[in-house]
């Protein structure tokens, strides 16, 4: 594959007196899908989270497309402009619309035209499969409807990578496939670079270029899916494994 | 759902008589006990006492016609509404010039108007503030006049558009101060941080009494000897200064009830501090700090009675002016009376807005 699109040097950060991310070595080229795993509070979601800056480090270096992160806020607000980012619990804003949760980017940060940018929002919101929901309130709409506007909602910045953080984990299991559906087919046919945080292992393998496993704020093994799911090295990847495949 | 299924279902049936209608919820609610009965009957005595106490005085005993000297022959047992009827014009309208009442008139009735449209629910949103900086801005102009109207001086300003005036003025103009001011306590910045609290705090911390004599008797110690500034713009400025510093905790309680998802949201978009917090976080903690700022409103609008100590013709001091003359003397506590019923009437009126509004938001917040 080319050249890495971020890169993560001896990441390392602490909240307060914990050290949740411990020397985090990272390069995920461009085009690439990784799936991240591993037990709750092991540092999956500090670790995507600060790859656009939601959250610090304190030591090391995360480059994403080429410009380094530092408290400079130009540099982060340009970082964020090419990450998008889908959460465990949707975050959309409750007293837009569907169409305008939308538009918001792309008219305000990307000073788009109102226009253009409906035009953009409607052609995401069918490819999420929704586009008859465009003037509804978020309310109004089922967990899976509303992580799929989500979905949309950052695939309007036409962003170059996309995080996600557990998208599936917060919907009742009958919404879960009309989700992974959708990211299955941003997977295939976007070639978009993709880091997801998620336990769904169907997906890891139909997907994924790479998983990585983390424990206790590192990055214990990483591996094809193939690899990964039938031989694992490690013994704590043995026992997630065995727990999360038992059920 | 099948027929099948249909046959299995109980029909829904009417809930026993006992239970419903009016004897049923008496019964239920009123006399459930032999206590509950007592404190029935006691609160219904001490209803009927001072509902029959005020109504005698106000109205059956009250004087309607006659001369100062069948009002003599009623004091203390009926109101002398023939005092008022003699003086209505000062009590609401202070010493503004009597021949240009008429356009503190209009300015009740605007302000009336638009707490009116405020209530209705298909004007809430940009343009209602944007209605009620107009109705003052013509309400400044039909008070002071210019344009084609006399000029009133404000030393002549005075009762209930007075009253009104500092009080939604105060609200108006301390809201944008209350969201910089509550952003303010908010911010990352430590210096804007200690700044805003500082004042929020000390503001909290004294009587509106204080605010109003500091703007009115040391606020021009401060200034060159040919600058004075208006009184009654004295007054108003300490009310704005005094409200804000309320409304940036109300609107500080709705900040905090944004989720965190929001903001986090709204950084990922990329969309900068100020967009933030514009497009997103403010529109939804307003939405959640409106029936606490009408609250605040309220407190404002009884405070504005306060002005009377730095010599300003409120509502509350023209009702006691009123009765100076001679004649009159005796009755100033139907002028209090009077008073009181105004002030009620507006608190109430926006006291029962704010409940419609808090159930209104409420609703939006399941349905969404
Ligand atoms: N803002 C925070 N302050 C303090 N501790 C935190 C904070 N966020 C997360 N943590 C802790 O850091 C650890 C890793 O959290 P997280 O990255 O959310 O884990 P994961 O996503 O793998 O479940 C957890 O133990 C969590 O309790
Ligand atoms: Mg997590």
């Amino acid at each position: 594959m080319s050249q890495p699109i971020i890169t993560m040097n001896k990441v390392n950060k602490w909240y307060g007196e914990f050290h949740v991310l411990r020397d985090i070595e990272l390069a995920v080229s461009k085009g690439e899908r990784i799936v991240v795993c591993g037990p709750s509070g092991s540092g999956k979601s500090t670790l995507i989270r600060c790859i656009n800056r939601l959250e610090e480090h304190q030591a090391g270096s995360i480059k994403v497309d080429g410009i380094e992160l530092t408290d400079d806020v130009k540099n982060i607000e340009q970082i964020r402009r090419e990450v998008g980012m889908v959460f465990q619990h949707f975050n959309l804003f409750p007293h837009l619309t569907v169409l305008e949760n939308c538009c918001l980017g792309p008219i305000w940060v990307r000073k788009m035209p109102r226009a253009e940018a409906e035009e953009i929002a409607m052609k995401y919101l069918k490819r999420v499969r929704i586009p008859e929901q465009a003037n509804k309130y978020p309310g109004q709409l089922s967990g899976g409807q509303q992580q799929r506007v989500a979905i949309a909602r950052s695939l309007c910045m036409n962003p170059k990578i996309m995080l996600f953080d557990e998208p599936t984990s917060a919907l009742d299991p009958e919404m879960v496939k009309e989700v992974l559906d959708v990211m299955i087919g941003l997977a295939e046919d976007s070639g978009m670079t993709m880091l997801c945080v998620t336990h769904e292992m169907g997906f890891a393998r139909s997907v994924a270029h790479r998983v990585i496993f983390m424990d206790r704020g590192q990055i214990i093994e990483q591996n094809d899916p193939e690899t990964f799911f039938h031989s694992p090295q490690n013994e704590r990847t043995k026992l997630f494994l065995s727990q999360i495949l038992a059920h | 759902m099948t027929a099948a299924a249909d046959a299995d279902l109980i029909p829904a049936r009417r809930p026993p008589a006992s239970e419903t209608g009016a004897l049923g919820w008496a019964r239920h609610n009123l006399f459930s006990g032999w206590l509950n009965t007592i404190i029935t009957i006691v609160a219904a005595f001490v209803a009927y006492k001072v509902i029959w106490g005020a109504l005698s005085y106000t109205v059956f005993n009250a004087v309607w016609t006659g001369t100062p000297q069948t009002c003599q022959d009623m004091l203390g047992k009926g109101a002398c509404w023939l005092a008022i009827q003699d003086r209505y014009r000062f009590i609401l309208f202070g010493p503004f010039d009597y021949d240009q009442q008429w356009r503190g008139a209009l300015v009740i009735f605007l302000f009336v108007a638009m707490v009116g449209l405020s209530a209705i629910r298909r004007f809430w949103g940009k343009k209602l503030i944007y209605g009620w900086v107009a109705a003052l801005a013509v309400v400044l102009w039909l008070m002071y006049g210019g344009l084609g109207l006399k000029v009133v001086e404000t030393s002549k300003w005075g009762g209930l558009p007075l009253t009104l005036l500092l009080a939604f003025a105060g609200i108006i103009f301390a809201f944008p101060l209350g969201i910089v001011l509550a952003l303010g306590r908010r911010s990352h910045m430590p210096a804007i941080k200690a700044l805003c609290v500082a004042y929020i705090e000390l503001i909290r911390g004294v009587p509106l009494i204080s605010v109003l004599f500091m703007a009115s008797v040391m606020f021009p110690l401060f200034l060159p000897e040919n600058i004075t500034i208006d009184k009654v713009l004295r007054a108003q400025v300490g009310i704005i200064l005094f409200t804000a510093a309320y409304t940036a905790e109300a609107i500080r309680g709705g900040l905090q009830a944004v989720p965190k998802g929001q903001y986090e949201a709204a950084d990922a978009l990329g969309l900068g501090y100020w967009r933030k917090m514009s497009l997103i976080v403010l529109p939804q903690a307003l939405k959640i700090s409106i029936p606490s700022i009408v609250n605040n409103f309220i407190s404002t609008l009884k405070d504005t009675s306060l002005v009377t100590i730095i010599a300003l013709y409120d509502l509350l001091n023209t009702s006691k002016i009123a009765f100076n003359e001679p004649q009159w003397r005796s009755f100033f506590f139907d002028g209090f009376v009077v008073a009181g019923l105004i002030f009620f009437v507006f608190c109430f009126s926006i006291s029962r807005i704010s409940i419609k509004i808090e159930r209104v938001l409420d609703v939006g917040h399941k349905r969404r």
